[in-house]
């Protein structure tokens, strides 16, 4: 069974994030990057599937500019066979990304998509979604454990009210959630050998899809900064201090 | 606790990815492409990335840069905001500074021809420039220790990972450190380099020289309002808020797009052990001359690190059996200059020539390779450190006036060339005066506008360790810190760590506690350097621990 994980390069989750002073987005520049924490956690699952004799390949797709590439190659030392890299530059929105991920899955003819269930710079949360509705297919998304058998995976969701178990025909799309697994910790040897795995290039217009601006970011900005805080005495000087706010 | 390791063999290993290590990495691939015969090259990282624990001021003087690409400007490297002008101020109080005239300001404190850059941002251009040629980087990944057999350094161990608090491995993370093997290995760790430590004490490199010395730099990088960016401009001060007893000085450097960074460096020979160089610097920003520029402003990052600052004096022996130091790990920054960047390229050229002509010639490796410290005796950088040699024993030993006239003289007038030596004789931790003969220093809140406390700072370094892991900041000796320490110097370590990793708490007993908060660690390992009785060993955390600076 053929399985395909896409993976994002993102600022690194330990980064301090910085606004521009114009509010045109966040700093990218000389930050740390890294691959999006919930795409190594659908990475590991993939390996994890591979061990346990399910998978037979595993494709790692991105979309993203030359840096891209370096995540690849940690997808590859994660254990990805070989990857795909959509190389297109600037920002890219979950529709065409969901677009060009599904064109790839096609062309692959793959049995299994893993994604991650968001990625941490943006935060949609569409893109998994989004490609199952292009391939028309089955999607379990916040998987928090994952059972192959067959012609069908048994996925485990975390919902609001606790968890959910769905049963769904292949192929299917599925997105990683923080309990689905602990990555591992690359090794060396790893990391070397994917330097000289296989990475295929191509851009949107080789897949068939044009790129859409259907989202505008009319501003960001920081966080509020928190206000000061204040001590107080006793547990009744709390309470009165909640509800003076309107809190309680 | 035995494990199986797997073993690569190089032909060179260099253990870390600064400015020495990645220009050793460089030359030593270019000399291959010359001549034709390959040579394998490993540079492992303990930071998660190139760049992510490199913290400098930085003007950087690109004579070295001209020397490994002559091409370097094609190549797009990150230099980008060359001085335009040079401010010397003596700061008299806390609101009153002189500014001196160009002058009397020594030769080597003029900037001309100089550029402001993020040296993180140098070394992630000069890790793509590596790879290019075809060296293997590997961030993240520590090396421990070195492996040494029967006398002969073979290479490095890189830590283990997914190993618990308590040091046992954890289920199914456990994953043991690999061997690199190497015929010649470079120790390029910067300043205090763990191992580098253990090395020049095992094969007794510092014999019949000076005392290494040493200083702690703060750093912030601030983005101001445009209005008041001067892009270019060098601003460097000597003075308040330090003294003759605990001296110093500061910067103020403006990059391009409207960022400027502001340090203080304070010698670690510092006698009050009341001082605190964070405080120092905090309130160092609310003099006039800086506020001026940083009022409005927002910081953005913030870091700190251990200079060495010996120089000529202090140079130790430069090879062993199978390897050498270079750059800040062996001691070759200029501190008349205060420039370490330009040396330690040249010194890791240096070497990477010198092993290359071993290994052209067929070498086995494991052996000395002694052609290293005689190209560096030949080399500008050894005449460069020559000349500036008396520069910092002068002020330490006659002040900032005194001393700074002497240097004055000395490198206008004679070109760091008057017939004598001053030597630094005593050691940086003996400089401690006992608390009780100390003054008390009080500090004043910080305004969070443009002084800050510890932790809000450290939050800016994006520092951070897997929390269950072995603390990497060991006591040879538990009690120390509280019974010796804590009565003699109210132990200092809580105010020289500039990332308020060591706490004196209440304990359960009544008594007190020295808690170690090995998490906001940004490894700059003052702590090596200062404490008194030399009780604390800093050895590496799991790989990618520590901090992540942008554009420091």
């Amino acid at each position: 069974m053929k399985v395909l994980v896409s993976v994002k390069r993102v600022v690194d989750y330990n980064v301090r994030i910085q606004v521009k002073s114009d509010g045109s987005g966040v700093v990218t520049d000389g930050v740390k990057h890294s691959m999006n924490p919930f795409d190594e956690i659908a990475m590991e699952e993939a390996v994890r599937l591979r061990e346990k004799g399910v998978v037979t390949e595993i494709v790692a797709v991105t979309i993203g500019g030359q840096k891209s590439e370096e995540t690849l190659r940690t997808a590859l030392a994660f254990g990805a066979d070989r990857a795909v890299h959509v190389k297109e530059e600037g920002d890219i929105q979950p529709l065409t990304a969901a677009k060009a991920l599904a064109a790839v899955f096609k062309k692959e003819e793959g049995k299994l998509f893993l994604l991650g269930k968001q990625a941490i710079d943006d935060d949609a949360n569409q893109t998994g979604q989004m490609v199952a509705a292009l391939l028309e297919c089955p999607q379990a998304t916040f998987a928090s454990k994952v059972e192959v058998e067959g012609e069908t995976a048994k996925v485990t969701r975390e919902i609001d009210s606790g968890l959910e178990t769905l049963e769904i025909d292949l192929p299917a799309v599925i997105t990683a959630d923080l309990r689905l697994n602990e990555p591992r910790y690359l090794k060396l040897p790893d990391i070397m050998k994917a330097k000289k795995k296989p990475i295929d290039a191509m851009s949107f217009a080789d897949l068939g899809v044009t790129p859409g601006a259907g989202l505008k970011v009319t501003k960001t900005s920081p966080p509020p900064s928190r206000s000061k805080g204040v001590m107080v005495k006793s547990v009744d000087e709390l309470v009165e201090a909640l509800k003076s706010k309107g809190l309680i | 606790m035995t494990v199986e390791r797997d073993v690569m063999e190089y032909d060179v290993v260099v253990v870390g990815a600064g400015p020495a290590g990645l220009s050793a990495a460089c030359r030593l691939k270019q000399i291959a492409e010359e001549t034709g015969k390959e040579i394998n090259v490993c540079v492992v990282e303990k930071g998660s990335e190139v760049g992510a624990h490199i913290l400098s001021g930085a003007v950087f003087e690109p004579r070295a840069l001209d020397e490994l690409f002559p091409d370097w400007k094609d190549r797009d490297a990150p230099l980008n905001a060359p001085v335009a002008r040079d401010d010397v101020y003596l700061f008299r109080s806390e609101t009153a500074a002189t500014k001196l005239p160009n002058l009397f300001v020594p030769k080597t404190m003029h900037n001309e021809g100089n550029y402001i850059i993020s040296l993180g941002n140098l070394c992630r251009w000069l890790g793509e420039q590596a790879e290019a040629l075809g060296v293997e980087i590997y961030p993240g990944f520590a090396a421990q220790d070195a492996i040494i057999e029967d006398g002969i350094v073979r290479g490095i161990v890189t830590g283990d990972l997914g190993v618990d608090r308590e040091g046992k491995p954890k289920e199914g993370a456990f994953t043991p450190g690999m061997e690199l093997r190497a015929k010649y290995t470079l120790f390029a760790e910067g300043c205090r380099g763990h191992i580098g430590k253990r090395l020049l004490e095992q094969y007794n490199l510092r014999e019949g020289v000076d005392p290494q010395h040493f200083g702690i730099g703060l750093k912030e990088l601030w983005e101001i309002d445009p209005a008041k960016h001067e892009k270019g401009l060098v601003v460097h001060g000597a003075g308040w808020p330090l003294d003759d007893a605990n001296p110093g000085g500061s910067f103020l450097y403006h990059l391009e797009n409207n960022m400027v960074v502001v340090g203080l460096i304070v010698d670690l020979s510092y006698t009050n052990p009341f001082l605190s160089p964070f405080d120092e610097f905090q309130r160092f920003k609310h003099h006039p001359v800086i506020k001026q520029y940083l009022e409005g402003g927002k910081r953005v990052s913030y870091g700190a690190r251990a200079i060495t600052k010996g120089g000529y004096n202090s140079l130790p022996k430069m090879v062993f059996p199978g390897g050498a130091l270079i750059g800040c790990d062996l001691g070759t920054l200029n501190f008349a200059k205060i420039k370490g960047s330009h040396t330690a390229m040249k010194s890791g050229m240096l070497a990477a020539e010198a092993v290359a002509e071993k290994l052209a010639g067929g070498a086995e490796g494991g052996d000395v390779v002694s052609a290293y410290p005689e190209k560096f005796k030949a080399s500008w950088l050894s005449d460069e450190l020559f000349r500036s040699r008396n520069f910092g024993p002068a002020i330490h030993k006659y002040g900032v006036l005194l001393g700074g006239a002497f240097n004055y003289l000395d490198q206008n007038w004679f070109g760091g060339k008057l017939p004598l030596t001053l030597h630094d004789t005593k050691p940086d931790h003996e400089c401690l005066k006992k608390a009780a003969e100390s003054k008390r220093i009080t500090y004043a809140k910080p305004d969070g506008k443009l002084s800050f406390d510890k932790l809000s700072s450290v939050f800016l370094s994006s520092t951070n360790h897997e929390e269950d892991q072995p603390i990497h900041l060991t006591l040879k000796d538990p009690s120390i810190p509280i019974d010796k320490n804590l009565p003699l110097y109210d132990e200092p370590a809580q105010r020289y760590c500039p990332a308020g990793v060591y706490e004196v708490v209440d304990a359960d007993n009544g008594g007190k506690r020295f808690q170690i908060n090995a998490q906001n660690c940004v490894h700059c390992k003052t702590c090596d350097i200062k404490d008194p009785a030399q009780n604390i060993v800093w050895i590496a955390p799991e790989g990618s621990g520590g901090p992540n600076y942008p554009n420091m």
